[in-house]
C-alpha cells in the first residue's frame, strides 16, 4: 500500500500528516518508539503491520532485529525472551494464529513482560473466514493482558505509544494487546497525524527492565517451580499490577494530551451524543461508524440515542461505565463476538456490563445483541432495530432475557 | 545510533587440555533435587562450567527444569530462565536477538554473552523440533541449543518420546500378555538431521557425560564458532531406564561401545568421529547391543527376536549408511541401476 504524504517532507522535529491504514499507523508509531526486536508470521489481516515494519527496516528508518518466525508459537516466544534481556518488542497475530500462540500468551503476564501486540481481529476459522470477530483477542481476557480496541488510524498511532508507556511502567509490567478490526481498520486508510520524534521521546521513556533484567550482571533465576508454595501470591501480584494499570493509564493519557495536544479526556471509552440520551448503545471498534451515522439519523427523527464505544476492556472501567450508562432509560450492548452457553447466551461485553451494573442502584434495562460476525457489515437497519428494541425495553422497564442476533438469516 | 564497539564476535573458549586444566568454578551448584545417578544433571553442570560466567541459560520444560529450579533453591549461578516445552529454539533466538539489538544500538554495553538453551528429548526432538530447526537457519545470532536426551518424558512418569528406543518399557508402552512391544518406532537421528538439514549451522556435535572433558570441549567449540549450533547429549537415566544408579557412567560407555550412540562433530560440513567411536570407525569391534540392553529393566521383556532386530538395526547404521552412524542415505549401486534401466 502506497503511503501518500499529504504535505512536503518535514524535519524530524515536526509532525506530519499521512494517508495511512491502521496497520501502517502502528508501524509509524513503532518506528518513532525505536523498537528493538520484532517477529512476524503471516496471517491476514494483522500481517499488514509486519509488511509496513519490514519496509521501515529495509528503508533504513528503523534499526531493529526483524525475525520471521516459523509459527506463532515461536513468534511470541522470541519476543518474550528478547524483552527479558531489556529489548522493546512488538508482535501480533489474528484469529487462529493468535490461538496457535496461546501457550506463550498465557505465560507473558506472570513473567511481567511488557510485550505490545496488534491483534487484527479475525474470525476463528473453520469455517474459513478472514472477517472480523473479537473472540480471538478475548481469549486472553482473564490472564493478565491489558486489552483495548481502537477505531481509527489516528487512534492506532496514539494507542501504540500509550500502550508502551503503560506496559513498560514498572508499576505495571504487563503485556498489552491492541485490537483492530480486520479489514475495516487494518486495511482502511485515513489521514493520520504522525508526531515528531522529539515529541515521542518526550512522552515515551526508554524501557528499563530494572531488577528483572536477565543478564550476567544480574544473575537471577526467572520462572522457577513455585507450585502451591507461591503461585497464589504471584497471581495476586499480577492482580495488583492490573489494578495499578488504572492509574498509569490515566496518567499516560493526561501526559499524552500535554505533549501531543490531542487525545481523549476519558481514556476508557468514547461517548457520542450520550448527554441527553434515552437509549445508549455500546460497542467496540469500527462498529462505531454505522452506529454514529444511525444515531444522527435517528436524532433527526427525534429519537435520543447515544453511543458508548469501549476502548479499554482490560482493565475494565467499571465505575466510569456504570456512571455513564446508569443515566439512560435503556442500554443495548452490541457484541462482535459470542460466548456460547453464557448467561442469557450473550456476547462477552454484554455480560461484563451486566456484572458491572449489578451493584448499581440504578440499573436500566439491558439488551444484548450479537452482530457483524465473520466480518459481516453492520448496517444502519441493524442499528435502528437495536435502538427500537431498546426503546421498547425503556417503555416496559424490563430487560429482555433473549439475546438478539442482528442481520442473521434465521 | 549504532554502537561502533559492537561486533557479533563470540567468546573464544579454548579447549580444556585434560581434566586437571578444567576451571574449578561451578555455575550449577547445590539446590537441585535430581535423582541419584542423573546424567542429565551432570550435563547441566558440565555445560555451564564449559561456558563460564558470562552466559545466559534458558531451560525448556522437562526434568532439568522441574527438578532443578525449585523457587528459592535454584542451583544456577548464571542467569537462568524457564521457557516453554517446545521453545528452546525460540528462547535461544529471542535472547540472542534482544542482546544483539541492544548492543548494536548502544543501549547495552557491548560484549560477547553466551546464550544456551537446553531441551529434553521430548521438548527438543518432539514438540520443539520446528523451533530448533528455524533457529539453526538464523546464522546471525550466536546461540547453542543442547538436547539432553534421557530417552523418555522422564519428568512426567517416564512416557515414551520420539527418542525412546525400540521396544522400551515406558508408562505409555507397557509390555503386555498380548502385545510385547507397543512401541515399535525407531529413534530419530537428531544430530544427523540437524547437521544435514541446516547448511548454515556451522557446528553440530554428539556428546555423552561419561566423557566429561570431551563433552565440555564440544560446548566450548560450539560457543566459540558461533552462529546457531546444536549439541545432542545421550544421558543414561536410572529411573527411566531401570538400572542401579551407580551404573550411569558405564551405561553411557556401553551406548558408545555398542555403536548405538556415535560420538562425532560436524564442523562446517566435515564429519569428525571422536573418542571410542573413532576407534570403532578405525576397526575396533563393536560390543553386542545385548550387553547394553539387558542391563536395563526397560528391555527386560525382550526376547532373542527383539535383541536380534535391535542388533540388525545398529549393524545397518554402521554397515549400510553412507556416512556410518551419521547420515543414513545409501548410494544406488551403479551396476544394479544399469540393469534396472534396461
Amino acid at each position: 500500500m502506497a503511503v501518500v504524504e499529504t504535505k512536503a517532507a518535514q524535519a524530524a522535529s515536526e509532525d506530519k500528516e499521512l494517508l495511512i491504514s491502521g496497520s501502517e499507523a502502528v508501524a509509524e508509531a513503532l518506528t518513532l518508539a525505536d523498537l528493538d526486536v520484532v517477529t512476524a508470521y503471516p496471517i491476514r489481516p494483522y500481517d499488514t503491520v509486519m509488511q509496513a515494519i519490514a519496509k521501515k527496516i529495509s528503508g533504513g528508518q528503523l534499526t531493529a532485529e526483524y525475525i520471521v518466525a516459523e509459527g506463532e508459537h515461536s513468534q511470541f516466544e522470541i519476543v518474550k525472551h528478547a524483552s527479558t534481556v531489556g529489548a522493546r518488542v512488538f508482535c501480533g497475530s489474528s484469529g487462529v494464529g493468535w490461538a496457535y500462540a496461546m501457550e506463550c500468551l498465557v505465560v507473558t503476564p506472570p513473567l511481567r513482560v511488557p510485550m505490545i501486540c496488534l491483534v487484527g481481529n479475525r474470525a476463528l476459522d473453520d469455517p474459513g473466514a478472514f472477517g472480523v470477530e473479537h473472540n480471538d483477542a478475548l481469549f486472553v481476557r482473564d490472564l493478565g493482558w491489558m486489552l483495548c480496541w481502537i477505531d481509527t488510524s489516528q487512534e492506532a498511532f496514539d494507542t501504540t505509544l500509550i500502550a508502551y508507556r503503560v506496559a513498560e511502567d514498572r508499576r505495571v509490567f504487563l503485556p498489552c494487546a491492541i485490537s483492530a478490526d480486520g479489514a475495516f481498520l487494518t486495511h482502511s486508510q485515513a489521514i493520520t497525524m504522525v508526531a515528531s520524534k522529539e515529541k515521542v521521546d518526550r512522552f515515551l521513556p526508554r524501557y528499563n527492565r530494572g531488577d528483572l533484567l536477565l543478564h550476567p550482571d544480574n544473575p537471577i533465576t526467572v520462572a522457577p517451580q513455585a507450585n502451591e508454595d507461591w503461585v497464589i501470591e504471584i497471581r495476586r501480584q499480577n492482580d495488583e499490577a492490573m489494578k495499578r494499570a488504572y492509574t498509569v493509564i490515566e496518567e499516560a493519557y493526561a501526559d499524552f494530551r500535554k505533549v501531543f495536544g490531542r487525545g481523549p479526556e476519558n481514556p476508557w471509552f468514547e461517548e457520542y451524543m450520550t448527554e441527553d440520551a434515552d437509549v445508549i448503545l455500546i460497542g467496540m471498534g469500527t462498529i462505531s461508524l454505522p452506529m454514529k451515522v444511525g444515531i444522527r439519523n435517528m436524532r433527526a427523527q427525534g429519537k435520543k440515542v447515544g453511543l458508548v464505544r469501549l476502548r479499554w476492556f482490560r482493565p475494565f472501567p467499571t465505575e466510569k461505565i456504570v456512571a455513564a450508562l446508569s443515566k439512560a432509560k435503556a442500554i443495548g450492548v452490541v457484541d462482535r463476538n459470542y460466548s456460547f452457553g453464557s448467561p442469557f447466551a450473550s456476547g462477552v461485553v454484554a455480560n461484563e456490563i451486566r456484572a458491572a451494573l449489578y451493584n448499581s442502584d440504578k440499573r436500566p434495562p439491558l439488551l444484548s445483541f450479537i452482530s457483524g460476525l465473520g466480518g459481516r457489515e453492520v448496517t444502519l437497519e441493524d442499528v435502528y432495530k437495536a435502538a427500537d428494541l431498546c426503546y421498547s425495553a425503556a417503555t416496559s422497564g424490563k430487560s429482555d432475557a433473549r439475546t438478539h442476533w442482528l442481520g442473521v438469516r434465521e | 545510533m549504532a554502537d561502533a564497539t559492537f561486533s557479533n564476535a563470540t567468546q573464544v573458549l579454548e579447549p580444556f587440555r585434560g581434566i586437571k586444566k578444567v576451571t574449578i568454578e561451578e555455575y550449577f551448584t547445590s539446590g537441585h533435587r535430581t535423582c541419584q545417578g542423573c546424567e542429565s544433571a551432570l550435563i547441566m553442570k558440565l555445560m555451564v562450567k564449559a561456558a563460564g560466567p558470562r552466559t545466559i541459560v534458558l531451560g525448556s520444560t522437562g526434568c532439568m527444569y522441574v527438578a532443578n529450579t525449585t523457587y528459592y533453591t535454584t542451583p544456577w549461578v548464571v542467569p537462568w530462565m524457564h521457557t516453554q516445552l517446545g521453545s528452546s529454539g525460540s528462547a535461544a533466538l529471542g535472547t540472542a536477538a534482544g542482546l544483539k539489538a541492544l548492543m548494536k544500538k548502544g543501549k547495552m554495553k557491548a560484549e560477547s554473552i553466551n546464550v544456551i538453551a537446553f531441551c529434553g528429548d521430548g521438548g527438543g526432538a518432539d514438540m520443539g523440533l520446528n523451533g530448533i530447526s528455524a533457529t539453526l537457519t538464523h546464522k546471525d545470532y550466536n546461540c547453542l541449543i543442547l538436547l539432553y536426551d534421557n530417552e523418555s518424558y522422564a519428568n512426567t512418569d517416564i512416557q515414551l518420546s520420539g527418542m525412546t528406543p525400540y521396544g522400551a518399557n515406558t508408562t505409555f508402552s507397557p509390555p503386555g500378555k498380548v502385545i510385547r512391544n507397543i512401541h515399535t518406532r525407531w529413534k530419530k537421528n537428531m544430530a544427523g538431521m540437524m547437521a544435514a538439514g541446516h547448511p548454515e549451522c556451522r557446528y553440530v556435535a554428539t556428546v555423552c557425560g561419561s566423557y566429561a572433558v570431551e563433552m565440555m570441549n564440544k560446548v566450548r567449540r560450539a560457543l566459540t564458532i558461533g552462529g546457531p549450533t546444536f549439541i545432542h547429549s545421550l544421558d543414561p537415566c536410572p529411573k527411566g531406564w531401570d538400572y542401579d544408579p551407580m551404573l550411569s557412567h558405564e551405561m553411557g560407555e556401553l551406548a558408545i561401545e555398542t555403536g548405538l550412540f556415535p560420538l562425532y562433530e560436524v564442523e562446517d560440513g566435515v564429519v569428525k568421529y571422536y573418542g571410542k567411536t573413532k576407534a570403532l570407525i578405525e576397526g575396533r569391534k563393536r560390543k553386542p547391543v545385548r550387553e547394553y540392553l539387558l542391563k536395563q529393566g526397560r528391555f527386560a521383556h525382550f526376547t532373542e527376536e527383539d535383541l536380534g532386530y535391535f542388533q540388525a538395526k545398529v549393524d545397518e547404521m554402521w554397515e549400510k549408511w553412507e556416512i556410518p552412524a551419521v547420515i543414513p542415505f545409501r548410494r544406488l549401486d551403479a551396476s544394479k541401476a544399469a540393469l534396472e534401466v534396461k
